[in-house]
Parts: C-alpha cells; structure tokens; sequence
C-alpha cells in the first residue's frame, strides 16, 4: 500500500481535493458577503467593529498564526527529522508569553489599526510612522512571499499540477481570491475566514491524532518505537540534532533561530492588529489565553502526527513523495483515511494559505492607508472613507504584487523568508515596542534607530549568509558572497537593535515628552480613553 | 514638541483629565508596580527556561537522549515540560491579573473618565 503510493505521481483524487476545497469557497465567500454589510467605518474594514469576543478572536489568531509551513512543514520535519522538528515548533509556542505579558493589552489600550500608532504615540508622527510602516510592509512581504511560493509546491502536490504554467495559474487564483475576500469583507470577513481555517485544521488533526493513538493502542512509547524501527536512522529520530547544528557554526545558527522565534511572534505586525478587533484589553487577553491553548493543543496533536507518519507512512516513502517532506501529513492522512480525508486534509491546507495571505494583505493594506498615506502623506488631514479606499486599493496592489512575486518564487529555496521575516519583527519591532511602552526617556531618534537599525542589520546580514549564497542549498549557488555564516542572524540583530534603540535616545538632545508619556502609561494600564467596540 | 497630534481614541478620553497627575498618585503607583513585579521577573524566567532547553538541545544531546520509560527520552519530556510551564504560566498570570491588576485599572479608569464630566 504504503509502497504504491510511493511510486504514484500524486496521491488521492484530485477532483475530490479540488470539490472539497471548493465547498470551503463556497461557504467562506457566503459568510464574507454577509460580514461586508456591515462593513462601511475605518473601525468595520481595519479592526471588525472590534466587535469579536476574545475566544473568537483567539480562534481567529490561531487560524493567523499556523502557517502552512506549521502544519505541512513540522509535521513533516518530525517525520523525517524526528525530534528537531518538535523542537522548532516549541518556540513559536514559547513566544506567545511575550505576547501575553508584555504587549496584547498595552497595545491594545494604547493604539487604533496599527502597530504604528502605538509606536509614533509620543513620538514625532511623520518619521516614526513611516519607519513602522517601512517595517510593517518589509516583514508582512517577507511572509507572503514565502506563503505564496509555498502555494506552487502544493498545488503540484494535492491537485496534481505539475506545469509550471498550471501552477503560476492556481497561484494566481488563489491570490485573486484572497484580495477578494479582504476588499469585500475587510477585517470582519478576514478574521470570519481564520476562524472557520483554525476550526478545520484543529477538527483534521485532532481526528488524525485519535486515528493514529487508537492504531498504537495509545500508547506513546510504541509508536515512538515504530517510528524509530521504520525511520531506518533508529533512535537518532528521538533525540535532538538530525536537522540543526552538524557543526559548531550550525549550532550557534540554530540558537540564534530560536532567539527570533521566541522574540519574533509579538513583533509581527498581522499579529499585532488582531489585537485590534475586540472591545477591551481584557478580551485581548483573553485572545491569547485562546490562541496559547490552541496552539499548544496543535503543536502536541502535530508531534503525533509527525511520529505517525514516520510510523505508518516511512521516511522514504515520504521524502520520495512529489512535495517531499510536506506530504507527510496528506500522505499520513490518505494512510488513515483515504481518498475523503486526504481531500479533507488537502482542503484545510489550501484554506491555510488563503487565510494567513488574507490576513498579511490586511495589514499590510491597513498601514500603508493609516500610516504613510493618512498621516505621513496627508498629515492626518482625510476623512476615514477617504482612507479606506486607500486602503483598499493598497489590498490590491499587494495582492497583485505577491501574486507575480509567488509565480517568480515558484520553486525556489525561499524558506529563509520566514527566519528573515521573525528576525525583522523580533529586532526591529519587538524592541521598539518594548521601549515605547516601559521606557519613559525613549524618544523619536531612538524609535528610528532601533527600527532602521534592526532591519537594515538582518537584511544586510541575509544578504550575506549562506541562505543567499555561496552553499549548494543557497537561492544563488553559483555565487559566493557569503562573509556572514550564520542563516538566522537575530543573535547579532536583536541585540544591536536594542542597543541602538538606547544609544539613539540618550544620544540625542531631544527631550522626552514627559507629558505624552504620562497619558501614554496611564491609557496603557488603565485603558482609559482606548477603543469602544462599535455599536451595531 | 506640544503641537504633536495623536491617535484621538473614538471613545474621547476626558480632554481636561491631567494624565501627569494621575501618573504621579499613588493608586497608579501601585498599578504599575504591581504590573512590572510579575511581568518583568515572569519574562526573564520563562526565556531563561526556554533558553536552558534550546542549549541543552544543541550542547547536551547525549543527556537529552537518555531513556526515562520505554521509548520517551529526557529531551521529550523536556520539550513537554515547556508546553506545561507555558500553559501554567498563562493560567497564572490570568489568575493575577483577574484578582490584583484589573481591580485597581478598573477603579482607577473610573474615576479618570468620570471625573471630567
């Protein structure tokens, strides 16, 4: 069984994939026209009428939150790689307590659309809001290139397009159905999407993990043990070190990926503007009360799930599969299941890629609109439709921008893009914020520092690492310009980008604004003055 | 600096309300000394586990490896263990902010919105 499906050009039923897939359209496009009724404010297209309740909306951050590379990509990196698959999937876990502590419901109090406001609060708004915004659009591009080359591979995979024709013209529908859903439902319909993908793709693996449990009489240690026998590298698979850190260089790589996992997720602005979307702090903590025990439960049902295909599937089986190490959960799936729960599988994977570049394009959209044109541009003198035609059409220049970016990327080793977007937003983001709210002598050359500084210094960093160039697994192989040997560069770009936050502050002779501070920290801890949900 | 606009909140906070003032009374004190004193010390100690089960993933594999029972190892049970202080750490912090922090940032947001009318 496990060997026909091996040798076969695709697994499953395309048609199947394709009808279910479809029925998840369908529905969301009905649901996302019924959200655009009341969709008309700047507060209904950016942050839902801030009308969710916190356990929808955690739902929804979740649905945000895990990628496909999360749910395709740990999965199979626990199959094949064992342990250091598990590994990675802990510290964008772990990073939901920064999150929580330290910026939901400060921002929340404090801010309207974007991470932006928050920033510029106290600061000069002009320079500040377009360093946030320079940000925003640099870690939001970064993602939703790496989401929509993704796309091609699984579109080889579940639908058995293997043109590359074919597939540029599924990258192209999937994306043109994403801008669609976030011109016609804006923030309300987007978040609508997340929450039916997160629901979907908990109900799949759940079901899978059941499956899987019941076939090892549930019991961890033999399956553990069955996943060794089959991995044909025995008990390496259950012990850290097959992926990450061969060498000195590798392991100090490995630690400075970790670093941004962990300091990255409460600095990535699609993350942020959710917090957005509910009526009060409290409910924001509630979000991420929500969304830690969702995706804690993920991340566990994942670790079964990757050991059982490992288990029930084999390495071999699955890295011979065309998609390689991201059909282990389908080809786990048609294992368990067949054709149906494949095609259910395949479905939630699509709706996976829909609803995070959905969400990507919103922020994205959200501070071009709010911050460079609304306040840079125009100096905060436009009415609010104004802006959200702005807005909208930002939705679709984005749209069509990751479109030709997916199609170019088809193919290629672009999974840095994701460490390159968690750095950014864990060394220019997260120590901005930080500072904006806990530091009362911060000022606006020490924002700009810390912003500029900390993305030119990853970017540069990428630019000359072995992920660009110089290694046969490079995007460039021919060339060879790697002087930096680190892949991951927070370990470096984290820690410059708060010293220069604090050299930038104390170096400049501009005052703090004690005042601004003052009803900053007050609305922040008290939430005094924040957003109401609207009333309808 | 004084002519810097700023995110008005649709909510109007009270246009008279002296933010300096607040800042300075001893309630708010209290607010934000209780908030620092569990966030900040939470922060450090979970990065710190965090960071402890990442070295000893990269640097002590040998230990990592070891059986506990049957197939489960030492690093599994670690990486386990950093599920369980997250949710605990979560289910602590809610817990705290519920009986210590919302209380007083509920008075205090009351008296602030009020006493402008």
């Amino acid at each position: 069984m496990t060997i026909n499906l091996a040798q076969a050009p695709s697994v499953g039923e395309p048609l199947i994939n394709l009808s279910i897939f479809l029925l998840f359209v369908a529905i969301t496009l009905v649901i996302v026209f019924r959200a655009s009724r009341s969709s008309r404010t700047a507060s209904d297209y950016y942050a839902a009428g801030r009308a969710f309740t916190g356990p929808q909306n955690g739902i929804a951050i979740s649905g945000d939150y895990l990628s496909a590379a999360s749910f395709l990509g740990i999965a199979g990196a626990i199959a094949i790689s064992g342990y250091d698959g598990f590994l990675y999937s802990i510290g964008f876990l772990v990073a939901w307590l920064v999150a929580l502590l330290l910026v939901a419901e400060l921002l929340r109090n404090t801010g309207r659309f974007t991470m932006g406001d928050v920033l510029s609060f106290r600061m000069r708004q002009r320079p500040v809001r377009a360093a946030a915004a320079t940000s925003t659009l640099a870690v939001s591009f970064f993602y939703l290139l790496a989401q929509m080359a993704g796309a091609g591979g699984l579109v080889a995979l579940l639908l058995d397009v293997q043109s590359k024709t074919g597939q540029a013209g599924v990258i192209a529908g999937v994306g043109a159905l994403m801008v669609l859903y976030v011109l016609v439902g804006g923030m309300r319909g987007t978040t609508w999407v997340q929450i039916i993908k997160a629901v979907l793709l908990i109900t799949g693996a759940i079901v899978m993990t059941v499956w899987v449990a019941g076939k090892f009489s549930v019991n961890l240690s033999s399956l553990l043990g069955d996943a060794a026998a089959d991995s044909g590298k025995g008990d390496a698979v259950l012990n850290p070190g097959l992926l990450y850190g061969k060498d000195t260089i590798g392991k100090i790589d490995f630690v400075s990926l970790s670093l941004a996992l962990v300091l990255g997720t409460a600095g990535l602005p699609h993350i942020l503007m959710r917090f957005y979307t509910v009526p009060s702090a409290k409910e924001a903590r509630r979000s991420v009360v929500w969304a830690i025990g969702v995706i804690g439960l993920f991340y566990l049902l994942t670790l079964v799930l990757g050991y059982g295909a490992a288990a029930l599937v084999g390495p071999k089986n699955i890295a011979a599969a065309p998609g390689g190490q991201n059909s282990a959960a389908p080809l786990l799936a048609f294992e368990l299941g067949g054709e149906l729960l494949l095609g259910f599988i395949s479905a939630v994977a699509f709706a996976t890629i829909l609803a995070v570049v959905a969400g990507l394009v919103i922020t994205a959209s959200a501070s071009f609109a709010h911050d460079v044109y609304a306040n840079v541009i125009k100096e905060g003198q436009i009415a609010a439709d104004a802006e959200v035609r702005v807005a909208r059409i930002t939705a679709v220049v984005i749209g069509a921008l990751s479109i030709v970016g997916g199609i170019v990327a088809n193919g290629q080793n672009i999974a840095f893009l994701v460490a390159l977007a968690f750095a950014v937003a864990a060394s220019a983001n997260l120590p901005t914020i930080l500072y904006s709210l806990f530091w009362r002598r911060f000022n606006t050359s020490g924002a700009l520092w810390s912003i500029y500084g900390g993305l030119t210094t990853c970017v540069v960093l990428i630019v000359f690492s072995p992920a660009v160039s110089g290694k046969p697994s490079s995007m460039f192989k021919t060339l060879d310009f790697d002087l930096f040997p680190l892949a991951n560069p927070g370990l470096v770009s984290i820690p410059v980008s708060f010293l220069l936050g604090y050299l930038g502050t104390v170096l400049s002779r501009e005052p703090a604004a004690e005042a601004k501070y003052a009803e900053m920290e007050v609305r922040a801890l008290t939430g005094a003055g924040s957003e109401k949900a609207d009333a309808h | 600096m004084s002519t810097v606009e700023h995110p008005r909140a649709g909510g109007s906070p009270p246009s008279g309300a002296d933010w300096e003032e607040v800042q300075r009374s001893a309630e708010f004190m209290e607010l934000r000394r209780r908030l620092r004193s569990f966030v900040f010390p939470m922060t450090a100690a979970f990065l710190a586990w965090y960071l402890l089960y990442v070295l000893m993933a990269t640097y002590a594999r040998g230990f990592m490896g070891q059986k506990v029972f049957g197939n489960v190892n030492v690093g599994l049970i670690f990486g386990l263990l950093q599920f369980v202080s997250t949710f605990l750490i979560t289910a602590l912090y809610v817990r705290y902010a519920n009986s210590r922090l919302d209380p007083l940032a509920e008075k205090l947001r009351a008296q602030i919105e009020d006493g402008d009318r």
